[in-house]
């Protein structure tokens, strides 16, 4: 769930988009968001969250802290 | 991420005094000539400022009009940039992502971002009202490469609907052998690779990160990475016979001399054209070499390195640094003009015949050009040793042809024993610079082409003429209309009798200042 995009710091730049191995990030208005259904901190997938590794602008992609973490797929 | 906190730099910024020592430049230059390098056939001729003459005649068919590789083209063809592609894949210590003024120009920065679908609109409504347009590229704002989709797909949709216009690109070269065959595929001839460093010692202080196979990479281990990938992507794209261009930026105190090196790696792997351009960086563009204080270098000590890195290989001398959405020729921008919301509503007819009679014009008029340039060299052996800077003010077509008050740049000819030739150009605009002070512009003018011996203008004033005349700097307006290299070697000529005749003293002029900040778009 846990990863959210700080509006007023995205560029708007779309790396994020494409790097997703969940297909969590679309563009919405001037931002790019992440749908917390999706996200799983790309656990599973790759050490590092991809969104976080590709953006330009440091601490723009940010852990959510108003939802918990992402806990691994539900059985 | 510690390495692109802007102050973690520190250790360049304190390098804020002029480094390039020409002489040690020049003793650059005479191993560079000596180092046995093999080019086929000597020089890697072609681009920049030569003709038909010194250049493979397959070479000139592919960029004579290409604004960007030609010097001479760019007095005539226009290109235009598509914004398609926002995404990038490292982070550069010059460039700042979130700086966006409208009125900003230089790489990186865009105001509106296109689908592949709208920029194929855009290209069509801009071929049918400007017919000089011939080339269009892809810059970003973010990597071409890092965007693939989106770039391939622009390719197809405008190959389809304007198949003479030339395409091209320019990437950094993390991502460009995993996408050479489909480079090759649409045709695209002419890619621009920006090297910075061969050596990850030097780039570890340019590039905080990259991203490498879905990781951050930092300090020495991204620019090892980043260094092999750039020069494998060249050797590949003159493997397949694509014209691959090299861009670098120089950074004074942080790669100025390694740029040498740089030359010798990308000249052996087959570049045909290398363009150095000064690093641009101001406070409030928030990159981190602006925000260190890290300085450009000045016009004397850019020209010193282009200069050194000329001896077997065409150098670029007219690169704008232009926007990633610029329109228009080099030096101007029309890209207010071809807005979405404009071009949307345009009616769009693309006029083959019509682009054809223009280039067929533009034939007549450079060949005019060069046979007047030809028919004034006889008698300047008398030069010897002198060599002379000159600033001339033009709208193009090689012609003396603009008002010195209304110039917002000016070109640079060197003139010696062998003729003229265009050395660079020289901004003198107004700039915004985020609430910082405009400065009296003649006094911006002096101090840019402080160098020069004379300035070449249709028209001037009185004033400006004195103030010129004080600066040392010779107001010349008796060529006004004329062929600009025709008319500076006559007054060359003039300058030298003078000289014989002890009428004058020859001496040598000071440094100029390349301007930084923003442009102005009007």
């Amino acid at each position: 769930m846990p990863y959210r995009i700080v509006a007023s710091q995205c560029t708007n730049c779309s790396a994020c988009e494409a790097q997703c191995p969940n297909e969590a990030i679309s563009e919405k208005g001037n931002t790019f968001v992440i749908d917390p259904v999706k996200c799983t901190e790309c656990a599973g997938h790759f050490d590092t969250p991809q969104c976080v590794a590709i953006c330009p602008v440091d601490l723009t992609c940010i852990i959510d802290t108003s939802l918990p973490r992402y806990q691994g797929q539900p059985a | 991420m510690a390495s692109s906190v802007p102050g973690s730099f520190a250790g360049i910024a304190e390098n804020s005094e002029p480094v390039v020592d020409i002489a040690d430049v020049m003793q650059k230059i005479a191993e560079h000539k000596g180092c046995g390098t093999s080019s086929d056939g000597g020089k890697a001729s072609c681009g920049s400022s030569a003709g038909p003459a010194d250049m493979a005649p397959e070479i000139w068919e592919k960029v004579k009009n290409h604004p960007c590789y030609s010097e001479e083209a760019h007095h005539h063809y226009a290109r235009m940039h598509v914004a398609v592609a926002p995404a990038c894949n490292i982070q550069c210590n010059y460039c700042n992502r979130k700086y966006d003024c409208a009125n900003e120009s230089r790489p990186g920065v865009v105001s509106e971002r296109l689908t592949p679908e709208q920029a194929a609109k855009k290209v069509l409504a801009v071929a049918s009202t400007i017919p000089q347009m011939t080339v269009l590229g892809i810059a970003g704002p973010g990597d071409p490469l890092a965007n693939p989709k989106k770039t391939f797909e622009t390719f197809r949709l405008i190959s389809d609907v304007a198949p003479d216009i030339k395409l091209c690109l320019s990437t950094n070269g993390l991502a460009l052998p995993d996408w050479v065959d489909e480079i090759a595929k649409y045709k695209v001839d002419h890619v621009t690779i920006t090297i910075n460093m061969v050596d990850p010692e030097v780039g570890q202080h340019i590039y905080p990160w990259i991203f490498w196979d879905h990781k951050r990479v930092e300090g020495l281990e991204a620019a090892r990475i980043l260094s092999e990938r750039q020069l494998l992507g060249l050797e590949m794209l003159t493997e397949r016979g694509i014209l691959a261009k090299i861009n670098s930026v120089m950074i004074p105190g942080v790669n100025d001399m390694h740029l040498v090196e740089v030359n010798k790696a990308v000249k052996s792997r087959g570049a045909f054209l290398h363009n150095i351009m000064p690093l641009i960086s101001a406070p409030e563009h928030g990159t981190v070499f602006g925000l260190n204080g890290q300085r450009g270098p000045s016009a004397q000590e850019l020209k010193a390195l282009q200069d050194a890195c000329e001896g077997d290989m065409n150098m670029m001398r007219h690169c704008r640094q232009c926007r990633a959405d610029a329109v228009g020729l080099l030096g101007e921008d029309r890209s207010a003009e071809f807005t979405t919301d404009k071009i949307m509503a345009m009616e769009v007819e693309y006029d083959a015949e019509g682009r054809k009679a223009y280039q067929q014009q533009v034939e007549a008029e450079r060949q005019a050009k060069v046979a007047a340039r030809a028919g004034e060299l006889d008698g300047l052996e008398a030069a010897g040793d002198i060599r002379v800077l000159v600033a001339v003010a033009t709208k193009g077509h090689g012609v003396i042809n603009e008002h010195f008050g209304h110039a917002k740049e000016f070109q640079i000819y060197e003139l010696s024993g062998t003729g003229a030739k265009f050395v660079g150009h020289r901004r003198v605009d107004l700039y915004c610079q985020g609430g910082f002070g405009e400065e009296d512009s003649l006094d911006t003018i002096i101090k840019a082409i402080n160098d020069c011996h004379a300035v070449f203008v249709a028209k001037i004033g009185g004033c400006p003429k004195a103030d010129l005349t004080a600066a040392g700097i010779a107001p010349v307006d008796a060529y006004a209309h004329e062929y600009i290299e025709a008319s500076a070697i006559v007054w060359f000529k003039d300058y030298l009798a003078q000289v014989a005749s002890g009428a004058i003293v020859h001496a040598a002029r000071g440094d100029a200042a390349i301007r930084q900040g923003a442009l102005l778009a009007s």
